[in-house]
């Protein structure tokens, strides 16, 4: 509905299109793992510093090759998801502040790790491919994304786990009566985040040849406005990877649409006018559904 | 975490079975704040001295004021992001007031600079407000878009420049001592003892507790609680708006990219740490005061023993997390 609107003239171009994907893969990532978190109820603010760990890692792990170093800082940034989701899940600690600690101690890692400087990608690893390389014109991380968000699909709808997060979201007590593993289900969701992030941060590393300690500066909250964007609403319960996929895209679109209209001369935004119009963006989405939501009456998405 | 109108509100706990809370939620954070400061007395060189205890309480000003807002918002099971951009289109405002005074009048440029920025900064708070009681938005969202789109006005407004000045009048916010007080610590002082007795001794005190408590109920006993929700987001927006103006008056510059940067997660572990339970209901003003000085202690204690800033953020982290646990394990 919102995607008919949409439709600027030269813009629906295959290069164009795939910029967009190519562009948009780490937030898409992070707004996946980020969709199923919230889906439990939970939050995820530490995303952001996770991945530009994971991007100074890989930078030091890439003359190793390619694979040690996109292994190696997955890894890295999985366990830290793990210590987020035991910290959520066994110490009861609310996400909200759980994340914000690793928030701020994955920016100190990523900080120590890189000695206080982007660390560069080792040249002849071939690890910069990965990030900026295609196939026919569809860049891998393009695929990657895609890739991605089918599996979360399948997961989410298909798999015990996945009805395991919508269950744990939709009421958390009535959960753990039914038997059902609350706390192993809470630890999973924030190991899928940081695994995520993780691999968002390898790309970013991988774009800019270089591990960025300082990167990732409010990823957490584009994702977290993709999510709800695409419908998810942040009490739990409900959501589908689908649309966090469509919130994606249009919050990337958004952007395009004014990088077009720029490059046409028609209009001259600077890039403090985007990030208000991003703002009054979301705002009017979040308010066409709540009078959406509330028509419905409570229907699940 | 955040509980917005309309939908079930999450079941009332059960009654268990509990300790018997027998001492003050402050206890917690006083023997934090007092260890902290026995260890460095004994262990810092220099630390005793009055240079010091500024150093600490001019650094920890900003951070209170805006915290004691955010105390208030997340009493109501609330939250407010967007008070660090709030801070930046209050400290591009005020330049903008004095550096080119209406009419020419040079006082009358300085008394709007005092006044306007704050209460823009407050209605925008009240939009935030309206967009969790009108809208029915959860206040997460609802605040998240002033954070995305707040800095952008302020950096639209300067077009991005740095505004620079020397104003010693505007600048005594920031700069000025009274008896040897730096004026943002009084202004800091005067702000918690004002929301301490608020909260502690008036009707919207007890109000804001309530709706946090159990806003349905709240509802039920006829308490206002749209018109409470919105006067907190306002506070909030006020209180943000003010600390701008000290931001800009201490670096006697005004730079729309960087005021506030952060602020809203400095502030919300200031509050966490105090003792607020950030699922509402409960508030401690002196226990937000008392979070922001601890946090700020420990980042002073790790700088003077020469722990680099990167590991430092690390143990803030663990610090945060040990001191809502313990606060966890008390309720």
């Amino acid at each position: 509905m919102l995607f008919g609107s949409l439709r600027y003239e030269g813009f629906l171009s295959t290069y164009n299109v795939f910029s967009v994907l190519g562009y948009n893969s780490m937030f898409g990532l992070v707004a996946l793992g980020m969709a199923f978190v919230i889906m439990t109820g939970g939050i995820d603010l530490s995303v952001g510093s996770v991945a530009a760990f994971a991007s100074v890692i890989a930078a030091l792990l890439s003359p190793f090759g390619l694979w040690p170093a996109l292994l190696g800082a997955v890894a890295a940034a999985t366990l830290l998801g793990l210590i987020n989701g035991v910290v959520v899940a066994y110490l009861k600690i609310l996400p909200f502040v759980a994340t914000l600690a690793m928030l701020l101690a994955a920016r100190g890692l990523a900080l120590l790790f890189a000695g206080n400087q982007s660390v560069s990608v080792s040249s002849e690893s071939g690890f910069t491919t990965f990030g900026q390389g295609n196939i026919g014109g569809v860049p891998y991380t393009a695929i990657l994304l895609f890739v991605a968000f089918v599996v979360g699909a399948v997961v989410l709808r298909f798999t015990r786990f996945g009805r395991h997060v919508l269950a744990v979201g939709g009421n958390e007590e009535a959960a753990r009566l039914m038997g059902l593993p609350v706390e192993r289900t809470l630890v999973w969701v924030y190991v899928l985040s940081g695994a995520l992030a993780g691999l968002a941060g390898v790309i970013l590393a991988s774009q800019f040849g270089a591990g960025q300690p300082t990167e990732g500066l409010g990823w957490e909250l584009t994702a977290i406005a993709a999510v709800v964007v695409g419908g998810t609403l942040l009490t739990g319960g409900s959501g589908s990877v689908g649309s966090t996929l469509v919130g994606v895209l249009l919050l990337g679109i958004i952007f395009n649409i004014l990088n077009f209209e720029n490059g046409r001369g028609t209009i001259s935004l600077s890039a403090y006018w985007q990030s208000v119009i991003r703002g009054a963006f979301l705002l009017l989405v979040v308010v066409l559904q709540n009078r959406l939501t509330r028509r419905r009456a409570g229907g699940g998405g | 975490m955040t509980r917005p109108e309309g939908t079930t509100a999450p079941p009332p706990a059960l009654p268990q079975p509990r300790r018997k809370r027998a001492s003050s939620p402050l206890l917690g954070p006083l023997v934090a704040l007092a260890s902290l400061l026995l260890f460095n007395a004994l262990f810092t060189p220099n630390f005793l001295t009055a240079q010091t205890l500024n150093v600490n309480l001019t650094q920890v000003a900003t951070v209170v004021i805006v915290a004691v807002g955010m105390t208030l918002v997340i009493a109501t099971g609330g939250i407010d992001l967007s008070v660090g951009a709030l801070m930046a289109i209050s400290g591009a405002i005020a330049p903008m007031l004095f550096l080119n005074p209406p009419f020419g009048n040079a006082a009358l440029g300085l008394g709007l600079a005092f006044t306007v920025p704050v209460l823009v900064a407050g209605l925008f708070g009240l939009f935030n407000g309206s967009l969790v009681t009108r809208f029915g938005i959860q206040p997460f969202i609802a605040t998240l878009i002033l954070f995305i789109a707040g800095r952008g006005i302020a950096q639209v407004m300067t077009n991005g420049q740095l505004q620079t000045f020397s104003n010693s009048t505007f600048g005594y916010i920031g700069l000025g001592r009274p008896l040897g007080i730096p004026f943002q610590v009084i202004l800091m002082l005067a702000v918690v003892a004002l929301f301490a007795w608020v909260m502690s001794r008036t009707v919207f005190g007890r109000h804001v507790l309530a709706v946090g408590g159990n806003e349905a109920a709240a509802r039920l006993a006829g308490i206002p609680t749209n018109r409470v929700k919105l006067a907190v987001y306002g506070i909030s927006g006020l209180l943000a708006g003010l600390a701008g103006l000290i931001v800009i008056a201490i670096n006697s510059s005004s730079d729309a990219n960087q005021v506030g940067l952060n602020m809203e997660l400095d502030a919300i572990a200031a509050v966490a740490v105090g003792g607020t339970a950030l699922t509402g209901g409960r508030a401690t003003i002196l226990g937000t005061l008392l979070g922001a000085l601890i946090i700020q202690l420990i980042r002073y204690t790790l700088l003077a023993r020469g722990v680099p800033d990167a590991v430092a953020l690390v143990v803030k982290a663990a610090i945060i997390l040990v001191a809502v646990y313990i606060q966890r394990q008390r309720r």
